[in-house]
């Protein structure tokens, strides 16, 4: 018994093989294995899949509404008013929260309303000028009317709505950016 | 398509009939060589189950490997957001809590196989005949994995990980002279932190990993050189070659462990508790069970011993355990004819069973640990509970403070009668929570304004439990208390 304690080398008896339904019964179960290989395998990488491809497939984050001010202190504006908003955005596993500048105005009915200060030309930011009582953005001399209205200049539509509503008491707005150089409003992002 | 593949006359033999892609690749590669050396090695005896551990051991560690690098993906080692990407990780992304688990779980598997392989190895005798450094290179190995599991447990940073890791490299210090120097070179300073979590994580992630691919290496190589060490009394049945009845015992085994590890991440998935409070002075750390019998070997020393008991007696059995080829030289592998050896061996295994028994009867017998542990349990139920919390970005805070304090002049006030009131006390320095009594940070998403109002001026029986006195406060300042709660982010 000595032997097995397995000099190296010492497997002195050859392996048993080459009978040919020997062999083809080798190529056959190696036909399987590697078809069961892949397939195991394959079933094993589908959670693989589904977690690097989760940030793709995740559904939309639901609609976030940012706070603007009260409807008691808003009602009595006359002219379009800025206002700051804090906009939350989930990026992977932190929430970012920048903050960005949006007109309240007032529409034919008297109703509230949000405007985006981004200016649907280039993007740059547009200023309400009290004195000619219009927006003019800066960059190109693109002119909105009080409500936002195209009035003149290179911008291919108006100043861009956002969705808002009045929750307790307290106006809200649902920021959202849209594509530039389009003549209709198209959400990005 | 038959064809003649030149090369060694034994290939030349059996010169199996493969189709035009394999004889292109074997012109360049030598396929047919390579694979004649993977499957063509010689099995004294036959195959047999007994001898699937080893391959056992590299697929589970392929396993921790690939888990590994996938969870990698997500996770960001530092004390300020591995909590948080961990906790993302569990319970947002797809199939996130999946793969944890089988990684977890994965390092408790490893060191089952690594035990049934060194079992085996031992029990017939396979470290001896110019085996010398095949043993070697697998007592390195089990170090190494042992060395795994330990990095590995912290990087989760909740509590159970930072404070079982403060224990484990404690023990650092009771090294003569040196020991201190080892502790804070393992640790990166005097204390845990977010430096400790970083080096763990290199050790984790690069060092201890690209030393076991190493030595895997070596031990494999080693393996093929010596031959297989086969059945330990003369073989009833002819040697085999590793391919096929090996490798599918091997493919079998391996099926085994996957589907136990994917039943158990499906069915008990691991948790996650809260994250780590260096301040905690009440939590009680456990470790891995396999670290269990050291933990309970550990308490029965102290004070001038300890060195005996922490340092010179394992040492002394690990530098035996690591000799025992060159110590036991006798060809003598029948384990009935080494009644020394395998009795020794199994008084070991028994003693750290006891050992790790007797801690877990310790901490069920002692009152005040029973209710610590069960408190810890229900806070990692509770904290699994909760949903995912995203940080708020560095950038965002002062944002949100800044704005916070500017546009609700209501809230501002509310933050000083919440500072006034010694509300921060408990719930901490803008709602972040404490020891005491939890965070408020997203409150307004769980109770209505009306129902905090109720809470606050009457506190349910869980909060006056927990040290929560009814508030009394003029109708505005509740208002504006109540304003700063609810903007708490």
């Amino acid at each position: 018994m000595c032997e097995s304690t397995g000099d190296p080398g010492s497997s002195t008896d050859k392996p048993v093989v080459s009978s040919s339904s020997l062999e083809d019964r080798r190529s056959f179960l190696g036909a399987l294995l590697g078809v069961g290989s892949v397939f195991v395998g394959g079933l094993l990488s589908v959670p693989l899949f589904r977690f690097v491809l989760h940030p793709l497939l995740r559904s939309t984050t639901p609609v976030a509404w940012s706070g603007i001010g009260t409807v008691d202190e808003l009602v009595s504006i006359n002219t379009p008013t800025r206002k700051s908003v804090l906009i939350e955005q989930r990026d992977g596993w932190r929430k970012v929260v920048s903050e960005k500048a949006v007109y309240v105005i007032k529409n034919a009915g008297g109703q509230l309303a949000v405007l985006s200060s981004v200016c649907p030309h280039l993007g740059c930011s547009v200023p309400w000028v009290a004195e000619k009582n219009e927006f003019v953005c800066p960059c190109h001399i693109g002119r909105f009317a009080p409500d936002g209205k195209l009035l003149g200049g290179p911008p291919p539509r108006g100043m861009d709505h956002l969705e808002s509503r009045v929750e307790n008491g307290v106006l809200q707005v649902h920021y959202q950016y849209f594509r530039q150089l389009v003549p209709f409003k198209e959400v990005i992002g | 398509v038959e064809i003649e593949k030149p090369g060694p006359g034994d290939e030349a033999e059996r010169a199996p009939s493969r189709g035009k892609i394999f004889r292109w690749l074997d012109l360049r590669a030598g396929l047919n060589e390579l694979l004649h050396t993977a499957l063509d090695e010689p099995i004294p005896g036959g195959a047999r189950l007994a001898y699937v551990f080893g391959s056992g051991l590299l697929f589970l560690f392929l396993s921790q490997v690939i888990t590994g690098v996938f969870l990698a993906l997500y996770y960001v080692p530092s004390a300020d957001h591995a909590h948080t990407t961990v906790a993302y990780i569990t319970k947002e992304v797809t199939g996130g809590g999946f793969l944890r688990s089988v990684h977890a779980y994965g390092s408790s598997a490893i060191i089952i196989v690594l035990l049934l392989h060194t079992t085996q190895t031992f029990l017939y005798g396979s470290y001896k005949g110019r085996r010398e450094l095949l043993w070697l290179a697998g007592c390195i190995l089990f170090a190494l994995m042992l060395g795994m599991a330990f990095t590995g447990y912290l990087l989760p940073w909740d509590q159970k990980a930072y404070f079982a890791t403060t224990v484990g490299t404690n023990v650092l210090s009771e090294v003569p002279l040196v020991g201190n120097a080892l502790k804070r070179l393992l640790r990166g300073g005097t204390e845990m932190g977010t430096l400790t979590l970083s080096r763990f994580f290199v050790l984790h992630v690069f060092l201890i990993p690209a030393c076991i691919f190493a030595f895997v290496a070596v031990h494999v190589y080693l393996f093929r050189r010596a031959g297989a060490a086969g059945p330990i009394e003369v073989p009833k049945r002819p040697t085999e070659t590793f391919y096929p009845r090996q490798v599918v015992l091997d493919l079998i085994f391996a099926i085994v462990i996957i589907g136990s590890l994917g039943v158990l991440a499906h069915y008990a998935p691991t948790d996650l508790g809260p994250k780590a409070n260096p301040a905690d002075t009440q939590y009680l750390p456990r470790p891995e069970w396999y670290y269990l019998p050291v933990f309970q070997w550990l308490k029965y020393w102290r004070g001038s011993l300890a060195v005996l008991g922490i340092l010179v007696i394992p040492g002394i059995m690990a530098l035996i355990f690591l000799l025992l080829p060159f110590l036991d030289r006798r060809p003598e592998r029948r384990p009935w004819k080494r009644p020394l050896a395998v009795t020794t061996y199994a008084a070991i295994f028994i003693g750290l069973g006891i050992l790790g028994g007797l801690s877990r009867h310790d901490d069920l017998r002692d009152p005040v640990t029973a209710v610590q542990t069960a408190r810890q349990h229900e806070d990692v139920k509770a904290f699994m509970k909760d949903p995912f919390e995203p940080e708020l970005s560095g950038s965002s805070i002062g944002i949100v403070n800044a704005t916070l304090a500017s546009m609700n002049s209501l809230a501002a006030k509310g933050k000083e009668i919440f500072e006034q009131q010694s509300c921060n006390a408990c719930h901490g320095d803008g709602g972040v929570g404490s020891v005491a009594a939890p965070k408020l940070i997203g409150v307004s998403g769980k109770f209505s304004s009306e129902k905090l109002e109720t809470l606050l001026k009457h506190p349910s029986i869980a909060m006056t439990h927990g040290g929560m006195q009814p508030v009394d406060l003029k109708d505005e300042e509740l208002k504006a208390l109540i304003a700063y709660v609810e903007g708490l982010k």
